[in-house]
C-alpha cells in the first residue's frame, strides 16, 4: 500500500499545522516592515495600523495569493521526476514548512535577519537537491526569482523616485502648496485604487470564481479608483490651513496633513500587496502536500487548489498580527520617524505597486527589501535628509544567512521524515 | 550581529539640525561682541570680562556641535547634499566663532584704547559685521523649508535673495572698514605705534567676521545648487 494512502490524511493535517504556524509567523514578524513606514511617519494610529492589516492582509491572501502559492507549490520543482515517489515531495515540503517556520522563531529571537521569502524558498531547493538530486529543480524558475529579489528594490526605487519628483513638481513648487495639495491628492489615491485593483483584477481572481476580459478589468479598476478617491476627498475636506507659522513663508505642515489622508489608503494598499506575496510562503507547501495527496499520489496532477488553503493563510497571518504582531508594528514604526506623508506615500505606494505587480506575475518577493530600495528612490529625489546605505551590505548578509540556513534545516527535517514515514 | 530590521538601519540621523544649531551659537557668539565693545570703550574691563566669557563658552559650544556633526556623517551616508560640501560649511561657519573669540582676546590682552573720534564709526563697523553674521543665520534657517520641499524652486528663490542681502552687507562692512583705516591713517602719527599695529590688526579681523559670514553664504548656494 503506498504511504500516501497510508498516511495521507496524517501528511495533510501536519501541513495544515505547519503551514498556520508558518502563516502566524508571518503574521508576527513581518507585517510590521509593510506597516511601519505608514506608522512612522504618524498617518496612522497603531491602533488603526492593526484594524487595516487584519482586512487587508486577508483581503490580499484570499484574492490575490493565488499566483505566488501556485509558484512555490509547483514552479520549483520539477513535478514529473517524482513520479515513483510522490511521497518525498510531501516530505520535504513538510521539511520546508518546518525549517522556515522554525527559522523565522530562532531568527526573530535572536534579532538576526530573516526573510520569510527567503527561508521558504532556500528550504525548498535545499530539499530539492539534497534529497531528490540537482536536476529535480526547475533552475530557471529559481534563477528568475533571485533575479526578482534583486529587481524589485529597483523597480520600487525607480517608481517612488518619479512619484516624489511629480509631488515636488505638482505640489511643493508651487507659490502655493496647500491648494495644489488639496488639488493633487485625490489623483493620487485614484492612482493608489487604480493600480492595486487593476493588477489584482487582470491577473486573475479566476479561483474566486471572476473570470474578466481585460477591458471589464480595466473599467471596474477605475471605478474603484474613481469611489476611493471620493471617499478620501470627503476625509480631506476637514482639514483646513494651519496658521502661518510665524517665520516660515510656507505651510508645509498643513500640506503634510493632507498626505496623511493619502497615507492611509497606501497603507491599506501596502498591506493587500503584503497579504498576497507573504501568504504563498506559507500555504504554498500545503497547498503542494493537498495536491499530491488527493490525487492519489500523482504529482503532476492539476486540481485547483481548494479555497480554504488561502484562508487558513490569511487566517493564520491575522491571528499572528493580533497575538504577537502588534508589539512588532509599535517597535518598528516608532523607530522610523523620519518619513514624513509625503515620502512615505511615495516609498509606500511604489513598493506596494511592485509587490502586487510581482504576486499578479507569480513572483516571491521580499516585502522589506522592496520598501528599502524605495525609500531608496525617495532619497535619491533628494526626499530624504539622511540614509544610511549600509543598509545595502546588511541586506546582502542577510541573503547570504537566511538562504543557506532555510536550506540546511529543511534537509534535516526531510531526512528525518522520510525515516519516519519511510 | 545584524539587526533583524533594515529599517533601523536606514535612517541615519539628519545633520541639516546640528548645522543649523550651529549657525544659531555661532550667530548669538557674534553678538555678545557688541555689549563687549561698549564695555570696553568705557574702559569697564570687568564687564568686558564677563561677555568675554560668554563669547568662549558660546564659541566652544559650537565647537562641540560641529565635531558631534561630523561623528555622525559616515562615509557611508546618502545625503541630497554634497557631503564634503556640507563639512567644508560647517568648517567656515566655525571660523566666525573662533575669529569672535581671537577678537575679544587681543582686546582684552592689551586693554585696547579705541581712540575717541573712532569710537562711534568702529561701533557702527562692529554693528553691520553682527549683522553680516545674523543675515547668513536667516539664510540657514531656510533649509529647513528647503529639504521639506525637496528642494523646490520657490524656497531656494527666497533663500537666494536672503544671501544676495548677505553679499550687499559685507559691500557694507567693507566699505566701512575703508573708512575707518583712513581715519586711523590721520591719527596714526599721534599714537603708540605698537597700539596702531594692534588697531589695524583688530579692523582686519573685524572685516573677516563678515567675510566670512559671506563664505557662509557662498557655500550655503554650493550646497543646495546641483
Amino acid at each position: 500500500m503506498s504511504i500516501i494512502a497510508q498516511y495521507g490524511d496524517v501528511f495533510i493535517i501536519l501541513a495544515c499545522v505547519f503551514g498556520f504556524f508558518m502563516a502566524w509567523g508571518v503574521g508576527a514578524n513581518d507585517v510590521a516592515n509593510a506597516m511601519g513606514t505608514s506608522v512612522g511617519s504618524k498617518a496612522i494610529t497603531i491602533k488603526q495600523a492593526i484594524i487595516i492589516a487584519v482586512i487587508f492582509e486577508f483581503l490580499g491572501a484570499w484574492l490575490a495569493g493565488g499566483q505566488v502559492t501556485e509558484t512555490i507549490r509547483k514552479g520549483i520543482i520539477d513535478p514529473a521526476l517524482l513520479e515513483n515517489d510522490p511521497q518525498m515531495l510531501v516530505y520535504g515540503m513538510l521539511a520546508s514548512l518546518l525549517a522556515a517556520g522554525s527559522w523565522l522563531m530562532i531568527a526573530s529571537f535572536k534579532g538576526w535577519p530573516v526573510s520569510t521569502t527567503h527561508s521558504i524558498v532556500g528550504a525548498i531547493v535545499g530539499f530539492a537537491v539534497a534529497g531528490l538530486g540537482v536536476q529535480s529543480v526547475n533552475w530557471g524558475s529559481v534563477g528568475t526569482i533571485a533575479l526578482s529579489w534583486i529587481t524589485s528594490p529597483l523597480i520600487a526605487g525607480v517608481f517612488s523616485f518619479m512619484l516624489f519628483r511629480s509631488v515636488q513638481v505638482l505640489i511643493f513648487d508651487n507659490p502655493d502648496p496647500f491648494a495644489a495639495a488639496k488639488r493633487y491628492v485625490p489623483g493620487y489615491i485614484f492612482l493608489v485604487g487604480f493600480i492595486v485593483s487593476m493588477v489584482t483584477l487582470v491577473k486573475g481572481l479566476s479561483h474566486v470564481g471572476l473570470q474578466l476580459t481585460f477591458g471589464e478589468s480595466l473599467l471596474l479598476a477605475v471605478a474603484f479608483g474613481v469611489i476611493i478617491m471620493m471617499f478620501g476627498l470627503l476625509l480631506e475636506n476637514r482639514i483646513n490651513r494651519g496658521d502661518r507659522r510665524a517665520r516660515s513663508n510656507y505651510d508645509f505642515s498643513s500640506v503634510e496633513r493632507i498626505f496623511g489622508v493619502l497615507m492611509m489608503f497606501t497603507a491599506c494598499a501596502m498591506a493587500f500587496a503584503h497579504g498576497s506575496n507573504d501568504v504563498a510562503n506559507a500555504v504554498g507547501p500545503l497547498a503542494a502536500v493537498i495536491s499530491v495527496v488527493e490525487n492519489s499520489g500523482s504529482v503532476t496532477g492539476s486540481a485547483t487548489m481548494p479555497w480554504w488553503v488561502l484562508v487558513l493563510g490569511g487566517g493564520g497571518i491575522v491571528v499572528g498580527l493580533v497575538t504577537y504582531g502588534h508589539k512588532v508594528i509599535a517597535t518598528v514604526g516608532t523607530g522610523i520617524t523620519e518619513l514624513t506623508p509625503s515620502r512615505g506615500f511615495a516609498a509606500t505606494l511604489s513598493a506596494a505597486s511592485t509587490v502586487v505587480l510581482a504576486s499578479g506575475t507569480g513572483l516571491p518577493i521580499s516585502t522589506t527589501h522592496t520598501l528599502v530600495g524605495a525609500v531608496l528612490g525617495v532619497g535619491l529625489a533628494r526626499g530624504m535628509a539622511a540614509l544610511n546605505l549600509r543598509v545595502l551590505g546588511s541586506i546582502v548578509l542577510s541573503w547570504l544567512i537566511t538562504l543557506p540556513a532555510g536550506a540546511l534545516l529543511s534537509i534535516a527535517f526531510f531526512f528525518m521524515f522520510k525515516g519516519m514515514f519511510g | 550581529m545584524v539587526s533583524t530590521n533594515p529599517f533601523s538601519a536606514l535612517f541615519g540621523r539628519s545633520p541639516f539640525q546640528p548645522l543649523l544649531a550651529h549657525i544659531v551659537k555661532t550667530s548669538e557668539c557674534a553678538s555678545q561682541l557688541l555689549p563687549f565693545f561698549d564695555a570696553a570703550l568705557g574702559g569697564d574691563w570687568d564687564e568686558a570680562k564677563k561677555h568675554r566669557e560668554a563669547i568662549t563658552r558660546l564659541e566652544h559650544e559650537a565647537d562641540e556641535l560641529k565635531t558631534q556633526l561630523r561623528l555622525n556623517l559616515p562615509n557611508t551616508m546618502f545625503l541630497p547634499v554634497s557631503r564634503s560640501d556640507l563639512l567644508e560649511l560647517i568648517s567656515v561657519q566655525d571660523k566666525i566663532a573662533n575669529k569672535a573669540r581671537d577678537i575679544t582676546g587681543i582686546m582684552m590682552g592689551r586693554n585696547m584704547i579705541i581712540p575717541e573720534t573712532l569710537a562711534e564709526p568702529m561701533r557702527d563697523y562692529l554693528r553691520t559685521a553682527v549683522d553680516t553674521v545674523e543675515q547668513a543665520r536667516k539664510a540657514l534657517e531656510e533649509l529647513e523649508d528647503l529639504l521639506e520641499s525637496g528642494f523646490g524652486r520657490n524656497v531656494s528663490d527666497v533663500m537666494h535673495e536672503l544671501i544676495k542681502e548677505l553679499h550687499d552687507l559685507e559691500h557694507q562692512a567693507d566699505e566701512q572698514q575703508i573708512d575707518i583705516r583712513r581715519r586711523l591713517f590721520q591719527l596714526e602719527s599721534e599714537l603708540p605705534p605698537v597700539d596702531v599695529i594692534f588697531l589695524y590688526k583688530i579692523i582686519e579681523w573685524i572685516g573677516e567676521l563678515s567675510d566670512r559670514a559671506e563664505r557662509v553664504g557662498s557655500r550655503l548656494q554650493i550646497l543646495t545648487a546641483r
